[in-house]
C-alpha cells in the first residue's frame, strides 16, 4: 500500500510519524481538555446528569454573582506579582552571595537548598505551628524582646505575606539555577570590565545581567505559571490556622482568614468538585488560562527587558 | 486543501469531539434486578475512623452477615462526603453499593441528582412503614421534595456541656436557660490570666470553634431559612438579627473577638486530649452527644453535666430544643446489587436491637421510635438529655436543598465576617447573601 502513495504523501506520513508522540500527548493532555473546558463552560453539568446548553449563564454567574471570584483573583495576582518578584530577587541574591563565598560554600548551599526538599504540606504545617499566635515560638520570642508580633496566618493582612515567607524559605530551586547561571558567566568579561574601571554595580549591570537574563526569564515565566496554580500551601495554611474541625461530613472551606488566602485554583476545585458546578469551574479555568497566557506573552516581548537581542 | 474537504472534516471533527464529550458525561447506572438471597459481596463506605467506632460498625456488619449468610460486606471507613460525591459521579465498577454521610446537609443534593436511589419502592416491597419507624424530623432530613433517598442511621442532637466545678467556683446554681442568663453566666465564668489572655472562657461563641458552625447555635432561634417559594429568607427573618446581636454580645461580654480568637488558637484538636473543654479552658461548650463518651474515656479532671442550650428570651417556652442532624444511609445509583444493598440498609437503620447496640457503643442518639423506648439503652442521664432534645417538638434540622449544604457554607462564611465586625450594614449584607444563595441554587438546579 505504501508503494502506491505519492512522494509528498509519503513525506507527510513520515513527518506525522515522527511528530506523533508529541501530537498524541498534545491532543490528549492539552487540546482535548481545553476543548472540553470551553464546551462545558456553556453547559449546565453536575457530573451526573446529561449536560444541557445554558449559553452564557455560567459566565454571567462567575462575573456577576460569585462574590468570591474578586478576592480570589486579587489574591492570585497579588501572589504572582509579590511572590514571584521576591523569589527571583532573593534567589538571585543568594546565588550571588554563595558564588562569592571563599569558604563554606557546600555548607551554605546545602543549608539553603534543604528546605526546598521538604514536602509542601509538611513545610506549611510546620510554618503555621511556628507562627501560631498563641503557642508558637516565634511570637513567644518576639514578645520577650518587646515586639508586639502580628498574628500571621490568622490575620487577613499578614496571611499572604506569611505565605511569601514560606516560599522564600524554600528558595533552594531558584538559588541553584541562578548559581549555575552565575558560574557560567565568562570570567574574561569581568576582567575586561575591571580593566575599564567598572565597579561592582557596573559589572553586575553590564556583564552579569545580560548573561543571566535568559535564566531570569525562565525563573519569572515558570514562577508566574506556578503561582497562577498556587493551591496546596494556601489551603493547608488556611485550614490549620483556622483550627476548624474537618470531619467526614464537612467541607474544607479555603481562604481563611477572611478570604485572604483564597486563590483561583482553590475556587476551581471548590466549584468543580465540591459544588459540582462544572460550568463555573470551567469558566474560572479559562480565565486563569487567559491571564497566564497574557502575562507570559507580555514577558516574552522583547521590550520587557528579559529577552536579549539574540532571542 | 480543497474546500469540500474542509467542509467535511470540520463537522466530522466536531461531531467526534461532541460524542467524546457526551461519552464522558455519562456515569454508569445501576439496577434493582438482583436476587438478595444469592451470594453477593457489597461494598459499604462509611465515615467512622476512631478505633472504637470502627470496632462498633464492624460488629454491626458481623451481626448482619450472621442474619444474611449469603451477603458479605466489604466496609471502608473514614470516607468523606466529598469522596462519595466524586466516586458516585465518576461511576465505575469499584464504586460503593451502600453509602453513608455524616451530615444531612447533602441529602437534598443526593436525592435531587438521583445519586442515591429512592428507597420508597424498597420499603414498600419489604413492608417497612417509615412513618411508624422513624421520627418525622429525621424522615424530613433524609428526603427531598418527596424522594426518600436516605434513612437515618442514628441521630445527633446538640446541647450544652458544662463544667460543674467552674459553675460552683463562679457561684452559678444551674445551667442558663435563656440568652440573657447565658450572657451573664458566660461573663461570670470567664477568668482572665493577663491583658489579652485567659485562664478560662465562659462560652466561646466563635463560629470556627469545633462544632460551633452558625447553623448549630442558630437552631436555638428556630429560623426559617427559605420562604414558601424556596428563596433564601435570611434578610427577612427577624431571628437572624437577634442571633447575630446575641453572639456579638457574648463576644463583647468575654473580652472581644481578637482576644477570644487568640485564645482559641491555643486549643488542641477537637478529638484530642487537648480539646478546649476537656482541658478546662471552656466552662460551657456546644457539642453533640458523642462528646460524653469521649470525656469519660479521657477521664476529665472535673465534674461535668449536660443541658439543652439556652433559647432566646422571647421564646422561653421552647427551652429543651436543639439542633438535630445525624448520619444517613443510602444506596448508590450505580449499584447493581440494590436489593441486597437494601437488606443492609434496612438492618442498619430499622432493626431495633442493632440500632440500640450501635447507639450504646458509639453514644449516638437512636433513630427509631422502638429503639428510643428500649430498656437496653444506656441509662446515663447525661446521655439521655440528648434523647429529650431529639424528641422536643421545637428541635430543628436543616432544610434540604438541591445545592446540598452550599447555603450553610455561605452562611458560615458570612457569619465569620459578622463576628469579626466586618458587616456594618447587616440588612443590606444579608440581602446580598440571600441573592448569592438563590443564584447558587439556580446554578445547581437540574
Amino acid at each position: 500500500m505504501a508503494l502506491s502513495l505519492s512522494n509528498p504523501a509519503r513525506r507527510r506520513l513520515r513527518v506525522l510519524g515522527f511528530l506523533s508522540p508529541w501530537l498524541i500527548g498534545f491532543s490528549v493532555f492539552f487540546l482535548y481538555p481545553l476543548i472540553a473546558t470551553v464546551y462545558f463552560s456553556f453547559m449546565h453539568y453536575n457530573q451526573i446528569k446529561e449536560p444541557t446548553f445554558v449559553g452564557l449563564r455560567n459566565w454571567r454567574y462567575v462575573f456577576e454573582q460569585m462574590p468570591l471570584f474578586g478576592p480570589a483573583l486579587w489574591n492570585t495576582l497579588w501572589l504572582v506579582v509579590v511572590m514571584v518578584a521576591l523569589r527571583v530577587v532573593f534567589g538571585l541574591s543568594l546565588g550571588l552571595l554563595i558564588t562569592k563565598l571563599k569558604s563554606g560554600v557546600g555548607l551554605f548551599r546545602t543549608a539553603f537548598y534543604i528546605p526546598y526538599l521538604a514536602p509542601p504540606v509538611a513545610a506549611t504545617v510546620a510554618f503555621v505551628f511556628l507562627l501560631n499566635p498563641g503557642t508558637g515560638p516565634v511570637n513567644e520570642i518576639l514578645s520577650r524582646v518587646g515586639i508586639d508580633a502580628p498574628t500571621w496566618f490568622n490575620d487577613p493582612n499578614w496571611a499572604k505575606p506569611s505565605l511569601v515567607m514560606l516560599s522564600l524559605w524554600g528558595i533552594g530551586d531558584l538559588m541553584v539555577i541562578f548559581m549555575a547561571a552565575l558560574l557560567d558567566v565568562p570570567k574574561e568579561q569581568y576582567e575586561a570590565a575591571e580593566l575599564d574601571g567598572a565597579g561592582a554595580w557596573a559589572k553586575f549591570r553590564y556583564v552579569t545581567w545580560p548573561s543571566i537574563t535568559p535564566i531570569v526569564m525562565f525563573a519569572v515565566v515558570t514562577g508566574v505559571v506556578q503561582t497562577m496554580q498556587y493551591y496546596t500551601q494556601a489551603l493547608v495554611a488556611g485550614k490549620i490556622a483556622s483550627g476548624v474541625s474537618i470531619g467526614p461530613g464537612s467541607v474544607i472551606q479555603p481562604g481563611y482568614p477572611d478570604h485572604s488566602t483564597l486563590t483561583v485554583p482553590q475556587l476551581v476545585y471548590s466549584m468543580g468538585f465540591q459544588n459540582f458546578n462544572t460550568g463555573a469551574a470551567c469558566v474560572l479555568s479559562l480565565v486563569l488560562f487567559a491571564i497566564a497566557m497574557a502575562v507570559t506573552m507580555l514577558l516574552m516581548r522583547k521590550r520587557s527587558g528579559l529577552l536579549s537581542a539574540e532571542d | 486543501m480543497p474546500r469540500w474537504r474542509i467542509r467535511t472534516r470540520v463537522p466530522v471533527a466536531l461531531a467526534t469531539a461532541g460524542l467524546l464529550l457526551a461519552g464522558c458525561a455519562n456515569p454508569s447506572t445501576g439496577s434493582a434486578d438482583d436476587d438478595p438471597t444469592k451470594p453477593v459481596t457489597l461494598k459499604f463506605w462509611h465515615g467512622w475512623a476512631a478505633p472504637g467506632e470502627v470496632k462498633a460498625i464492624n460488629a454491626s456488619i458481623d451481626r448482619f452477615e450472621k442474619l444474611h449468610p449469603n451477603i458479605k460486606v466489604k466496609a471502608t471507613g473514614n470516607v468523606t462526603d466529598a469522596t462519595i460525591n466524586q466516586a458516585l459521579r465518576a461511576g465505575g465498577g469499584d464504586s460503593p453499593d451502600v453509602v453513608s454521610s455524616f451530615t444531612t446537609n447533602n441529602v437534598g443534593q443526593y436525592c435531587d441528582s438521583g445519586m442515591w436511589v429512592d428507597l420508597d419502592p424498597f420499603m414498600k416491597k419489604t413492608g417497612l412503614d417509615k412513618k411508624k419507624t422513624f421520627p418525622k424530623t429525621l424522615l424530613d432530613y433524609t428526603s427531598y421534595e418527596g424522594t426518600q433517598c436516605a434513612l437515618p442511621f442514628l441521630a445527633d442532637a446538640f446541647g450544652m456541656y458544662y463544667n460543674k466545678d467552674a459553675f460552683k467556683e463562679a457561684g452559678i446554681k444551674r445551667p442558663p436557660r435563656t440568652m440573657s442568663e447565658f450572657k451573664k453566666a458566660a461573663a461570670k465564668l470567664t477568668v482572665r490570666s493577663g491583658k489579652d489572655s485567659y485562664r478560662r472562657v465562659g462560652f466561646m461563641p466563635n463560629f470556627r470553634l469545633y462544632q460551633n458552625s452558625p447553623d448549630r447555635l442558630f437552631a436555638q432561634w428556630g429560623p426559617k431559612y427559605f420562604d414558601a417559594e424556596g428563596k433564601s429568607n435570611l434578610a427577612n427573618e427577624p431571628k437572624t438579627y437577634d442571633f447575630y446581636k446575641t453572639t456579638n454580645e457574648l463576644i463583647r461580654a468575654q473580652g472581644g473577638y481578637d482576644d477570644l480568637e487568640k485564645f482559641r488558637s491555643t486549643f488542641g484538636d477537637e478529638m484530642s486530649s487537648q480539646n478546649g473543654f476537656l482541658t478546662g479552658k471552656l466552662a460551657m461548650h456546644l457539642d453533640g452527644e458523642w462528646r460524653g463518651l469521649m470525656l469519660d474515656d479521657a477521664k476529665a479532671k472535673f465534674d461535668w453535666g449536660v443541658a439543652p442550650l439556652p433559647v432566646p428570651d422571647d421564646q422561653a417556652d421552647t427551652y429543651g430544643r436543639g439542633f438535630i442532624t445525624g448520619t444517613v444511609l443510602g444506596i448508590a445509583h450505580s449499584s447493581k446489587r440494590q436489593n441486597a444493598a437494601w437488606e443492609l440498609v434496612r438492618f442498619l437503620t430499622a432493626n431495633t436491637n442493632q440500632v440500640v447496640d450501635l447507639a450504646n457503643d458509639i453514644h449516638n442518639v437512636p433513630s427509631t421510635f422502638a429503639a428510643l423506648k428500649s430498656p437496653r439503652l444506656d441509662a446515663d442521664p447525661r446521655f439521655r438529655t440528648f434523647f429529650k432534645i431529639l424528641e422536643s417538638k421545637h428541635s430543628t434540622a436543616l432544610p434540604p436543598s438541591t445545592n446540598g449544604g452550599a447555603y450553610i457554607v455561605s452562611l458560615g462564611d458570612f457569619s465569620y465576617s459578622v463576628e469579626a465586625g466586618g458587616k456594618k450594614n447587616l440588612r443590606a449584607e444579608l440581602k446580598k447573601l440571600d441573592d448569592q444563595i438563590d443564584a447558587d441554587n439556580l446554578q445547581a438546579e437540574n
